[in-house]
C-alpha cells in the first residue's frame, strides 16, 4: 500500500472515527467494568436511602455550590483518616446520582461530618461561619434560615432516584412532600450534613 | 471480578499496547515512495516537506514506554484479577463495614501482602504507639504538668475541638469556655474524660407553653436576680414562686446540678448570653446543646490527652 498514512492525513472523517475508536479503547478498560462490579454496585451494610428532607439539603448543597470548596472524598492515606476518618469506599456512593466527591479543598472534607458537630454549630457556622471559627472565609448563607421548603417536587426527586435503582417505598414517596413542606432550608441542609459518612459503621 | 471482565480487561489493555508496538513499526518503514531525505513536493510558503525518518531519541522513548508498560502490568494490578507478582495495593477495597475494614487488614498482613495505606499505618503504630502508651498509663493530674504531653494535647484540641470551643478554648455563645473553671458537667479528670468519650446532651425545655410570656418575664427577672443584677422587685417576688419547676435541674438557690448539666444561675457566666433579651429567649425555646461524642474519632489514649490538656486551662483559676 503505497503511502496509506496520506489517506488518514487528508480524510477528517476518517480520522474522527480512528480517534474515538483510539480513546474509546481508555474507557473500555476503565469505566465499563466498573458498571458491574460488586465493589461499585453493592452499598455498604449500613447504607439508608437520603430521607426526604436529607434529599432536599442535598439539593441546596448543590444549589450553593458546596462542592466546589468541599470535597466527599477522604483518600486512603493516614494524612487525611488521622482527620476525617476512614477513607471512602465505593459501596457508600452507590445511591449518589451525581455523586458530589468534588476535587477541591479550599474548605474540609466533608466525607464523614455527619455527627461530627451538634444541629446547632451547624445552624451557627452557616449563618455566619465566622462566629465560630474566626479565621474561616468561608461565605455566610443567612437565607437558608428564611426559606421554606414547599415540597412540591420532592416526591419527584424520590421517585427518579428510585428509577435509578435507590431502594424507596412507595410510603416514602407519598409522605415526601409532608415530610419537608413548611420546613426551613437550613434544617434540610443540616439533616443532610448530619447524614454524610455515617453509613459505614 | 468475573473471568470474563478480567479477560476483557487484559486482551483490550495488552492489545492496545503491541497495537502500540506493531504502529510504530509500521510508521518507522518508508512507504511513501519518496527516498529517505528526499523532497516530499509539497511546497507552502518556500517550506518544503522533506521524507525524514522518525527522530531516533522519540522512537527509543516510543519503545521504552512499552518495555515500562509490560513491567507495569508485571508487577503491579492492572490485568483484570491479575494482582501483580509484587501483591502490593493502594489500599484494602471492597469494605461494606468497618468490621470487614479491619479483617481485611489483618488478612493482608496474613498473606504478605502489601498494602500501602496499611503500611502507613504500621509504620504510625510503631513510632507513636509508645509514646501515647506511656502517657496513657500516667494520670492527667500529672500530664497536666508535662509540657511535652500538653503540646500533643494541644494538637489534638486544635484539630477537634478549636471548632466549636476556639482555638484558645474559651468557647463562644453557645459552646462553653473550658478555660474558666465553671463547668457544666463538672471539671474533675473523670468528668471532662466522660465528657469527651460519650459526649453531652443537654435539655433546657422550652417554657413558653407552661409559663406564659408574663410567666417567663417573672422568672427571667428572678434568674437575673440571682447573679446579683437590678431587677423589678415585684416581678422578682413572683418569679421566684414559679422558680420552683426551674429548681428540679438548677437547684432551690439556683446553683446548678452538674449530674444534668444544669447551669449554675449564680455565678454571672452565660452560655448563651446574660442580657434580658437572651435569657427570655432561653426561657421561651429551650436550649439543647451538644457535645459529640469523640470514642470513635479519638479512642481512649488521644481522649486521655485532650483531657489532660482542657484539664490543664483551668489549674492556675
Amino acid at each position: 500500500m503505497k503511502n496509506a498514512h496520506e489517506i488518514i492525513e487528508k480524510n477528517v472523517g476518517l480520522l474522527t472515527i480512528l480517534i474515538l475508536v483510539a480513546i474509546s479503547l481508555g474507557a473500555m478498560v476503565e469505566i465499563t467494568p466498573l458498571m458491574f462490579q460488586q465493589q461499585t454496585m453493592k452499598p455498604v451494610d449500613g447504607l439508608e436511602p437520603y430521607t426526604a428532607l436529607e434529599m432536599e439539603g442535598r439539593d441546596i448543597y448543590i444549589r450553593e455550590g458546596c462542592v466546589g470548596c468541599h470535597s466527599q472524598m477522604i483518600r486512603p492515606f493516614r494524612a487525611e483518616t488521622e482527620r476525617y476518618g476512614h477513607y471512602s469506599v465505593a459501596g457508600e456512593s452507590v445511591w449518589e446520582h451525581p455523586f458530589l466527591w468534588g476535587s477541591k479543598r479550599t474548605g474540609p472534607d466533608l466525607a464523614r461530618v455527619g455527627g461530627r458537630y451538634s444541629d446547632e454549630w451547624h445552624r451557627v457556622h452557616l449563618r455566619n461561619p465566622r462566629d465560630v471559627v474566626p479565621e474561616s472565609n468561608m461565605p455566610g448563607f443567612p437565607w437558608l434560615f428564611e426559606n421554606q421548603l414547599s415540597g412540591e417536587l420532592t416526591a419527584k426527586k424520590l421517585a427518579v432516584f428510585r428509577d435509578f435503582g435507590v431502594p424507596y417505598t412507595d410510603e416514602d414517596i407519598a409522605g415526601a412532600k409532608a415530610a419537608v413542606e413548611g420546613k426551613y432550608e437550613i434544617d434540610a441542609l443540616v439533616a443532610y450534613l448530619q447524614s454524610l459518612g455515617t453509613a459505614l459503621k | 471480578m468475573s473471568s470474563f471482565w478480567s479477560i476483557w480487561i487484559t486482551v483490550i489493555t495488552l492489545g492496545t499496547i503491541i497495537g502500540c508496538f506493531l504502529l510504530l513499526r509500521w510508521c518507522l518503514s518508508n512507504k511513501t515512495g519518496v527516498p529517505e531525505g528526499e523532497d516530499m513536493h509539497h511546497e507552502y510558503d518556500g517550506i518544503l516537506e522533506i521524507n525524514n525518518q522518525l527522530p531516533r531519541w522519540w522512537t527509543i522513548m516510543f519503545y521504552a514506554t512499552i518495555v515500562w508498560g509490560f513491567l507495569y502490568f508485571i508487577l503491579y494490578p492492572g490485568l483484570g484479577s491479575f494482582e501483580g507478582v509484587l501483591g502490593w495495593k493502594s489500599s484494602n477495597q471492597d469494605i461494606r463495614s468497618l468490621a470487614e475494614s479491619e479483617q481485611a487488614r489483618i488478612d493482608a498482613k496474613a498473606n504478605g501482602d502489601i498494602v500501602q495505606y496499611d503500611r502507613e499505618l504500621d509504620f504510625a503504630e510503631e513510632r507513636f504507639a509508645p509514646i501515647f502508651a506511656a502517657y496513657a498509663k500516667q494520670p492527667i493530674e500529672s500530664l497536666a504538668q508535662d509540657p511535652e504531653a500538653l503540646k500533643v494535647g494541644q494538637r489534638l484540641f486544635s484539630q477537634n475541638c478549636s471548632q466549636c470551643h476556639g482555638s484558645d478554648a474559651r468557647g463562644q455563645r453557645g459552646f462553653p469556655n473550658l478555660t474558666d473553671n465553671d463547668w457544666l458537667y463538672g471539671g474533675t479528670p473523670a468528668k471532662i474524660t466522660e465528657t469527651l468519650t460519650l459526649g453531652r446532651q443537654a435539655a433546657m425545655p422550652a417554657q413558653l407553653a407552661a409559663m406564659g410570656e408574663q410567666g417567663i418575664e417573672e422568672v427571667v427577672a428572678y434568674a437575673l436576680s440571682l447573679s446579683g443584677r437590678q431587677v423589678d422587685p415585684d416581678l422578682k417576688e413572683k418569679g421566684k414562686v414559679r422558680f420552683a419547676i426551674c429548681s428540679a435541674c438548677h437547684g432551690p438557690d439556683g446553683k446548678g446540678n452538674q449530674a444534668l448539666g444544669a447551669p449554675n444561675l449564680t455565678d454571672n457566666i452565660w452560655l448563651y448570653g446574660g442580657s434580658h433579651k437572651a435569657v427570655t429567649e432561653t426561657l421561651t425555646y429551650g436550649r439543647n446543646g451538644v457535645m459529640p461524642s469523640f470514642k470513635k474519632t479519638l479512642g481512649e489514649e488521644k481522649i486521655h490527652l485532650v483531657a489532660a490538656y482542657v484539664y490543664s486551662l483551668s489549674q492556675d483559676k
